[in-house]
Order: C-alpha cells, then sequence, then structure tokens
C-alpha cells in the first residue's frame, strides 16, 4: 500500500511539471492559433540564461548570496524572455497574421532554430548547473499512519509546489482581470475581438511574455534536476502527449493531462514492467496519446474542431 | 415619419472594392447623417455585408475614401474603428463562446479600461474601482436588453435569438457614437424580430446613436430607417427615404427581376 502510494505521489509531482511545460503551448495555441514548435527552445534558452546569469552575476555585481545572486538572474533572465516574446511579434508574427495555421508552425520551428542558435553562442553550449537551492535529500513522512513510511523526493515536491501555485496564478489572471479577459476574447474569435477594440498585436506580446514566463520556471526546474544542456529541449515533447490528452485550448485540460500521464508512466512503469519489460515510462505517454488521436481527437477537455468546408 | 437629422457623421466617396477579379463594390458614395438610421438593402450578393466591412476597417478598398467626422481615413483598420467609435454586430454572430453573457459585454469595455496589467495583477485599488464602474455599465445594457436572467451563462449554450441580443449587448457596452448591424432580424422569429426593431428604435431614440443597418426584411428596414441605401451588384442603385426608394424603379427591377 506505503508503495502504491509512493508511485502515485511520484507520479503526481511528475506530472505537475510535465502541465507545466503543457501549459506553455496551450496559452499561445488558445490566443493565437499556433501551436508554437519554439517552446522546448524556449525552455532551453530561459534555462540558459538563468544558469549563466546566476554564475555571471556574482562576478559583474561582487554578489556573495547565493539567493541575491538567483534573484537578480531570474529578474535577468524574465527581461530577456520579454524581450524575446517581443521580438517574435514584431520580426515573425505580425508579417503572418491571418495566415494558414501550417504556416506559423513552420514559423515557430525556424524560430525554435533561431532560439537554439542564439542561446549557445551568447551562453555557450556546455552543460551547465543551475542551483537555486532545491532540497536534494528525500524524506520519510507518515510513519505512524502507514506502514513503511512514505519516501518523499523533496526536490520533486518542491517543484510541484512551484508549479501547481503558477498554474493558479494564471488561471486567477486569466479569469480575474481586464486583460485575462481580453485574452480570452482572442482566443475565442479574433475578428471579433478586434472589432471591439482589443488590439491583437499587444495581446499576443502578452501571451508570449507569458509563455515565456512558464519556460522561464520550467527551465529553471528541470535545469536544476537535470542540468542545462541542449537535451533539455527535448523536455517539451514530453508535453506534447499531454496537450494532446488534455486538448489544446484547454488549461485545465493541460494540468489534468499533465497529471494523468505523470500517473500513468510511474504505474505502469512499476507494475507493468515487470510482465512486458521494462521503459515503459518512455512510451507509455505516446501511446496514450497515440489512442486519443484516434479516438478521441480534440483530448479530454479541448474544443470539437468543426471546420466549415 | 422624417425627422431632422445632425451633421454629416460618417461619409463615404467612391469606394471601390475588389477581390482578385471580383468586384464587391464599384464607386459607391454615400453619407450618414448622425442620429439617423441609416439602411443598406440589397439583393444576395449585392455587396451589403463587404460595405459593412469597409466602414469598420476589415476590408480595404482599392479606391475612395472614407471620412468620419471630418478625418479622412484611406486605410481603416478594424481597431481604429473601434477606437473612433464605430462598433458593430455580425451576421452569423461572433461572440465569445466560451465566456459568459457578462464576461463577453465586459470586453466590449476593453477600450475604455485605464489600468495597467501590473495595477489587474494584482487586484489594486484603482483596477478594482475601475471593474467595478464598469460592471455597473454593463448592468445597465443588461437590462437595457433584458437579460437579466442569462448573464452568467455561457454564450455558446444560448439559443440563437438571444446569442443576436448579446451580440447587440457587446456592441452596445463600448458605448458607440456609430452602431453597425449586419442582418441584425436574420433567422429570427416574429416576435424576436419585433424585439430586436424595439431594442435598435430605443437604443437611437435613448443614446442617440447613429445606426448603420443590412437587413434583408423589406417591411422592417422601410419601417425603421430614416433613409435607406440600395446595393445591386456592387453598385448603387437608389438612395433616399424609403417611400421614394420604394417607388424607385430600378431597385423594384433589381428586387423583383428585369422582366416584371
Amino acid at each position: 500500500m506505503g508503495f502504491f502510494i509512493e508511485t502515485l505521489i511520484g507520479g503526481l509531482m511528475a506530472g505537475m511539471l510535465y502541465s507545466l511545460v503543457a501549459l506553455g503551448f496551450v496559452l499561445i495555441f488558445k490566443a493565437s492559433g499556433v501551436f508554437n514548435f519554439a517552446q522546448g527552445a524556449m525552455v532551453l534558452f530561459a534555462a540558459l540564461a538563468m544558469a549563466r546569469f546566476s554564475a555571471w552575476v556574482p562576478e559583474w555585481l561582487g554578489v556573495d548570496s547565493r539567493l541575491l545572486a538567483n534573484g537578480i538572474a531570474f529578474v535577468l533572465s524574465g527581461a530577456l524572455m520579454f524581450a524575446v516574446a517581443w521580438l517574435i511579434e514584431r520580426l515573425v508574427l505580425r508579417h503572418l497574421v491571418n495566415q494558414d495555421g501550417a504556416t506559423l508552425l513552420m514559423a515557430t520551428l525556424g524560430i525554435a532554430y533561431v532560439l537554439e542558435g542564439v542561446g549557445s553562442s551568447i551562453f555557450g553550449s556546455d552543460i551547465y548547473k543551475i542551483d537555486v537551492g532545491m532540497p536534494k535529500e528525500p524524506v520519510m513522512i507518515l510513519e505512524e499512519s502507514i506502514e513503511g513510511g512514505l519516501l518523499i523526493n523533496r526536490e520533486d515536491f518542491v517543484a510541484a509546489l512551484i508549479a501547481a501555485l503558477l498554474v493558479s496564478l494564471l488561471w486567477l489572471f486569466f479569469q480575474k482581470t481586464a486583460t485575462g479577459r481580453a485574452l480570452r476574447a482572442v482566443a475565442d474569435d479574433h475578428q471579433a475581438a478586434q472589432s471591439i477594440g482589443i488590439p491583437l498585436n499587444r495581446i499576443w506580446v502578452i501571451v508570449w511574455c507569458v509563455a515565456g514566463l512558464v519556460a522561464l520556471v520550467a527551465g529553471i526546474i528541470w535545469g536544476s534536476k537535470l542540468g542545462v544542456q541542449f537535451s533539455l529541449a527535448t523536455v517539451a515533447l514530453r508535453a506534447l502527449p499531454v496537450v494532446i490528452l488534455g486538448g489544446l485550448t484547454s488549461i485545465p485540460g493541460a494540468i489534468i493531462g499533465g497529471l494523468i500521464i505523470g500517473v500513468g508512466e510511474k504505474l505502469s512503469e512499476v507494475y507493468l514492467g515487470p510482465f512486458i519489460g521494462g521503459g515503459i515510462e518512455i512510451w507509455f505517454a505516446y501511446q496514450l496519446a497515440l489512442v486519443f488521436l484516434l479516438f478521441r481527437p480534440q483530448g479530454l477537455f479541448g474544443e470539437k474542431i468543426i471546420d466549415r468546408v | 415619419m422624417s425627422r431632422e437629422f445632425g451633421e454629416l457623421i460618417l461619409d463615404l466617396q467612391n469606394v471601390s472594392l475588389a477581390f482578385g477579379g471580383v468586384k464587391a463594390l464599384t464607386d459607391i458614395s454615400f453619407d450618414v447623417r448622425e442620429h439617423e438610421i441609416r439602411a443598406i438593402i440589397g439583393p444576395n450578393g449585392a455587396g451589403k455585408s463587404s460595405m459593412l466591412n469597409v466602414i469598420n476597417g476589415v476590408y480595404r478598398p482599392q479606391q475612395g475614401e472614407i471620412i468620419l467626422r471630418g478625418q479622412h481615413f484611406t486605410r481603416m483598420n478594424p481597431y481604429k474603428a473601434a477606437c473612433a467609435g464605430i462598433s458593430r454586430t455580425f451576421q452569423n454572430i461572433a461572440l465569445f463562446k466560451g465566456m459568459s453573457v457578462i464576461d463577453n459585454l465586459m470586453t466590449g469595455r476593453n477600450l475604455k479600461i485605464r489600468s495597467n496589467l501590473l495595477q489587474q495583477a494584482f487586484w489594486w485599488g484603482p483596477a478594482r474601482r475601475e471593474e467595478l464602474a464598469h460592471r455597473a455599465r454593463v448592468e445597465e445594457v443588461i437590462d437595457f436588453l433584458e437579460i437579466q436572467h442569462i448573464r452568467k451563462t455561457p454564450v455558446g449554450r444560448l439559443p440563437y435569438g438571444l446569442q443576436k441580443r448579446v451580440d447587440l449587448g457587446r456592441a452596445l457596452a463600448m458605448e458607440p457614437s456609430i452602431l453597425l448591424l449586419d442582418e441584425p432580424m436574420a433567422g429570427m422569429n416574429v416576435e424576436e424580430k419585433q424585439d430586436m426593431c424595439r431594442f435598435i428604435l430605443d437604443v437611437n431614440d435613448q443614446f442617440g446613436t447613429t445606426i448603420v443597418l443590412i437587413e434583408h426584411d423589406m417591411g422592417v428596414v422601410m419601417d425603421i430607417s430614416d433613409r435607406v441605401v440600395v446595393l445591386d451588384y456592387g453598385r448603387k442603385i437608389g438612395d433616399g427615404v424609403p417611400d421614394a426608394v420604394r417607388t424607385n424603379p430600378e431597385v423594384i427591377s433589381a428586387y423583383l427581376g428585369a422582366s416584371h
């Protein structure tokens, strides 16, 4: 029993991190109908910036405190991501208004390469560490109530907590503020949104900024877990099944999809692994996504797309 | 029922619009005076919706000018039009389907919102007060259109007639000086049409809003509008008060066929 719960919690925590990356996809897709292939590159770019700035800031400013250095690095990286968002709108999206979805998808593919290239030329291409003081050693909890207690990975726990906090803040922002309402309006109907005086360009900058911020947080969490290296860009690929499962247009879908995949991966690895061989964790999510694509292509919570021909 | 009209508010001069080789509008000029209800009528494909889309800046005409309160625009866009006080409804309803009626109407207040992103994010004093003030204005629109009972319903779930009304509500929430209505009564039953007519006349009367509308139902158009423009195949074939338009031989032949 204890082991089952341990696996479950491990899965939920991993799932929360998938949700965070998936959220980046959903935000941009909702607001601009673009499937942003560059989300992974943004995660990598943000993580690189964070890793390098946190190393450079003490040299530049002579700050000793790690907390302060990390704080300044976070602000700098955030500002950099905002600049990236602004540039993407200025140089790419603005010129592609009303273009086909596939055109925009190709454009984001291009953005991904540019970001990776620029990232490695500014920040170098070594493997870097991000040390934001995440607790590394696991703890044992509930030793009295469950036999053998529960072993919890504290790093994952903190990460999941941060992800959950960010997701709820974003949800509040979307539901409760005037700008959030404008964002939802643009997501629903571009033309109508323009006709009531919502400036599309500004909304896009905001959405890409938010997606950049999400990428930054995801980058820091994944980076401090796995180290900052180019394979970080492929973390986004693991969020692909999540958005297929949850639906590309649904924020709750991204969260629940992430949790289902996190839990599914861990449980299948532990309980199915012995029968059909290990390594299930790697392909489980994609398999599940495939099933969804066959039977429910709009995902659990996405809008059913009916195109008029 | 001819009334006194105010000043010239909107003037379209020699507007021509083509999509590739297809001429949607050819050399059309007409004006709209303050406070009047101006109708654009014509058979299917006459270019009525294109005309509205030109005024609202969705389409850019290849030739011609839009003069709005003395200001010349060769290139209008929907955002500029909205800022200049033009709001519109859509023929096949373009509401934000996932959002509630209130939220849809609140988006109409977007241009009037002054608090910045940061203030909103922290739900800061000014942002909060502002939100409440806008909410109060939206409630007035809701009362006006008699849609109190559905204010929290997601619009996607509403029946067609009510969606049309919410669409009008969102346009009204902008407190426009010119309201463009694209077939406000299409697909409605008699009762809904009567309601809609009443709302249009009340808006015109109580708020002094200038209204430009496209409509198919000739009876309705002749009843409520002050002046009518008639389009056929992208050309203007008639312009004047309803009675004059009704007896115009060119209009009659366009509507009933030349063999008549």
